[in-house]
């Protein structure tokens, strides 16, 4: 049996995009809920939880996009002109963030609120153009001899939409979670207070995708109410049950570490249930991960240095979460 | 919008987005290599000079890498976005080169960026050293990668076309196509002169307010050497790279010389000023020498060049662009010799730090090499068309199929955010570099980085000066 390429460099991209959503989602969360929060002061605070590893959690959103673009050219052809608009506005607002972030610490005083505007509207525009390109990818793409066969507006559509929406309140939950794993006293405790109502719309967030997506998609459907798919794939909607209990009870419990784990977990499992509804196909709803994959000398090619280098930035993002743990106060001096 | 096309807009997309771009990454190439020299000749002579131009470029270096970090991120997706039929076609050539690129990249910031911007208290000078030679190397890596696509789609060799698509068959003749080493070595020093006009100008400006310690004066003599040096090294380089491109692009060469027909058996002559037009297939007013055409180009008195109308004209690359854009190139490149001869004759007499109008000319000279990397890459690039690679694909078979609006909404917000969010971030670097090197700078440990717990690693944390001239610094 020989190296099955296609398999191992779907696994690097989704394992990269996964670690851009649960990385980049909880800083692009704090970025949302800014608004909530006028004071500067706390706002010094939120920012400085993600201040030292932002810039390399967005690594993996460049690493996913040059991974796709060298493995499976043609999905990176095809699904990024297909979701064209929904990804500009998304790189623009990434742009205008990740800048906001550097200039707000050098900003004057009575400056600083142009930059806090722009970190709001950037996470704001970034996280929800995310979760339209994600709706808009799980209602499928028309491909007709290898190119987009749809529309430029497809995108605006229910089903997205809600979708950008609904990645709103995943990633404002993430940045309240990990804001109450990292921050303290009456910042924390109004973290705590917000976790709930978010907790519980993310759970009608997921109970409406969850009917939503196979009424409409008729293949997702048969994948996971036939026999004997429904019995293994019955796991995850229950520990989605019981990851949001056990949520709202350590939320309750003023725990501190323990809802960020769980929100982790959230994100986890809905992405796994994305994975097992579009599986192999990495165009939606018709062309799979092998009619994508590029000639395997192209594949191995990649792989060496992705093989070399994806570990060095793996232990790297490790020792800087590392060096960064604990709790941040407010004036420390460090941005 | 104006009347263009989907396509026009998608390239004008594509040039200013890859053109904001460019200018970061290139003066972090000259950067990291000027650092590594400065540091290592610290270690050998041990004097504070040195030391201080180190830590005040140091910080220029890192915010010129974010920034490049940030446009870099756009450029990832452009090519699916906005170039699909490229990316299906040309895919698994073009797609594992920028995935080394991206790696390359990042090994650099995960391994030794930090070390290297935070750490020379830390871990020991040769360490330190050490780190700075890896990512100046690292840069050097990256360019390679980048270069070696880019090459490949002006002289593809190695691939073989399966189904309509390119299959790469020898990785070694992908990479090492022929355009390759010549385009590498030309962009690798025209980093360099970019970069070292770019720090003479900053010493220039300091000198020319009536600021004068030595660090100023050793910056504005090391960036001369370099031009003096390296600037007629350039002109060789590039006269090897036009022999290269007229054997491998005739008509780009034909068309960068406003050249539209030969008459048998006689020389081409040199266009050195003209009007390529065309439609009317002529250049106008054009001031010619005869001969020197062949001369350069043929190294012979009677051979002529390739004439543009030997190709159909749907196959000509626009003349009347490229044939300036190469003019502005070499003109700035006589320009920077020039200004190498002049700054040799000032050290002879000793006037190199007092002549106001020598030290004018540097100041003016401060964007010189990034103006010639644009043009130069203006003239590659739109010397290429009608094809996106040479030969195999035509630029308008490329294109995703967007409409006009979808382009103009996209286009308009590019321009917008770039201008403003880079245009902060240029400030942010003349603004360092309106401060000057200060004596002793970074002798305590830097604030932040590595092996002091809960302090950022980041590139532009780095420089902790506040954004606006003046202000008490505001940071949090």
């Amino acid at each position: 049996m020989g190296i099955d390429l296609p398999l191992i460099w779907a696994v690097i991209i989704s394992f990269g995009v996964m670690m851009y959503v649960v990385m980049d989602g909880f800083d692009l969360g704090i970025g949302m809920l800014y608004p909530f929060f006028k004071d500067a002061g706390d706002r010094d605070v939120m920012m400085n939880t993600v201040a030292p590893v932002w810039d390399g959690n967005e690594t993996w959103l460049v690493l996913g996009g040059a991974g796709l673009f060298a493995a499976f050219p043609l999905a990176y052809a095809v699904v990024l002109s297909a979701l064209y608009l929904p990804l500009v506005f998304m790189l623009i607002g990434l742009v205008f963030r990740g800048v906001a972030f550097e200039f707000r610490f050098k900003a004057r005083e009575e400056r600083r609120h142009i930059w806090d505007k722009a970190f709001i509207g950037g996470s704001l525009a970034a996280t929800f153009f995310q979760g339209v390109v994600l709706g808009a990818f799980i209602e499928g793409i028309p491909v007709v001899d290898g190119r987009f066969a749809g529309a430029a507006l497809d995108w605006l559509a229910p089903f997205p939409l809600f979708c950008g929406l609904g990645l709103v309140v995943a990633y404002s939950l993430l940045g309240c979670t990990w804001l109450i794993m990292k921050t303290e006293g009456p910042l924390q405790r109004r973290m705590h207070t917000l976790a709930r109502p978010l907790a519980l719309a993310l759970l009608a967030v997921i109970g409406i995708l969850s009917l939503w997506t196979p009424l409409a998609h008729e293949a997702i459907a048969r994948r996971w109410f036939s026999l004997p798919n429904l019995i293994w794939f019955l796991p995850v909607p229950l520990l989605v049950l019981l990851s949001i209990r056990a949520l709202l009870r350590s939320v309750a419990n003023d725990d501190q570490v323990r809802p960020f784990l769980l929100t982790l977990a959230l994100v986890f499992l809905g992405y796994s249930g994305l994975i097992i509804s579009l599986w192999p196909n990495i165009i939606p709803p018709s062309i799979s991960l092998r009619d994508a994959a590029a000639p395997p000398q192209s594949q191995g090619f990649a792989l060496v240095g992705a093989l070399l280098i994806i570990p060095v930035i793996l232990g790297y993002t490790a020792w800087s979460y590392y060096v960064f743990r604990g709790k941040v106060r407010h004036g420390e001096g460090y941005h | 919008m104006f009347g263009w096309e989907a396509l026009d807009l998608a390239r004008i997309q594509f040039a200013f987005t890859v053109s904001f771009h460019i200018l970061f990454p290139a003066i972090t190439i000259g950067l990291a290599s000027y650092l590594a020299v400065l540091e290592g000749l610290w270690l050998k002579t041990r004097e504070q000079v040195y030391l201080d131009l180190y830590h005040f470029w140091l910080k220029i270096f890192a915010v010129n890498f974010g920034m490049g970090v940030v446009s870099g991120i756009v450029m990832a997706y452009q090519f699916g976005t906005n170039w699909s039929n490229f990316s299906t076609f040309a895919g698994s050539v073009t797609g594992p080169l920028l995935a080394y690129e991206v790696l390359t990249a990042f090994f650099l910031e995960a391994g030794f960026l930090g070390v290297m911007l935070f750490g020379l208290n830390r871990v020991g000078p040769g360490l330190h050293f050490f780190a700075t030679l890896m990512v100046a190397i690292g840069t050097l890596i990256s360019t390679f990668w980048i270069l070696a696509s880019n090459s490949w789609m002006h002289t593809p060799q190695g691939h073989a076309i399966v189904d309509g698509k390119v299959i790469p068959v020898d990785w070694l003749a992908v990479i090492f196509n022929p355009s390759f080493p010549y385009r590498l070595l030309h962009m690798a020093v025209a980093a360099y002169l970019a970069t070292a006009f770019f720090v003479g100008a900053s010493a220039a400006w300091h000198l020319l307010h009536g600021h004068d310690n030595p660090a100023l004066r050793k910056m504005l003599s090391m960036a001369m050497w370099m031009a003096l040096l390296v600037a007629p090294l350039q002109a060789v380089i590039g006269d090897f790279h036009g022999l290269n491109t007229l054997k491998h692009q005739p008509a780009k060469i034909a068309a960068i010389e406003g050249h539209w027909e030969n008459r048998a058996g006689e020389p081409t002559p040199l266009i050195l000023v003209g009007w390529p037009d065309m439609q009317r297939e002529e250049t106008r007013f054009a001031v010619e020498i005869p001969v020197l055409g062949s001369l350069i180009l043929k190294h012979s008195l009677s051979e002529p060049i390739p004439a543009l109308k030997e190709f159909a004209p749907q196959d000509r690359p626009n003349s009347t662009v490229v044939f300036w854009t190469f003019r502005i190139m070499v003109g700035l490149g006589l320009l920077m010799i020039a200004t190498g001869l002049w700054s040799l004759w000032l050290r002879r007499s000793g006037g190199l730090y007092q002549s106001r109008r020598f030290l004018r000319m540097a100041l003016l000279m401060g964007p010189s090499g990034l103006l010639a990397i644009l043009a130069g890459w203006f003239t590659t690039e739109i010397g290429r068309q009608p094809w996106v690679v040479h030969g195999l694909l035509r630029t308008r078979d490329a294109v995703s199929a967007h409409g006009v609006t979808e382009m103009s909404i996209s286009l308009a917000l590019f321009v917008v955010v770039y201008l403003a969010v880079f245009g902060v971030g240029f400030g942010y670097v003349l603004h360092l570099v309106h401060k000057g090197p200060q004596t002793d700078e970074g002798r305590e440990p830097a604030h932040g980085g590595a092996g002091r717990p809960r302090t950022p690693a980041r590139p532009l944390s780095a420089p902790e000066e506040g954004l606006d001239e003046g202000a008490p610094s505001a940071r949090s």
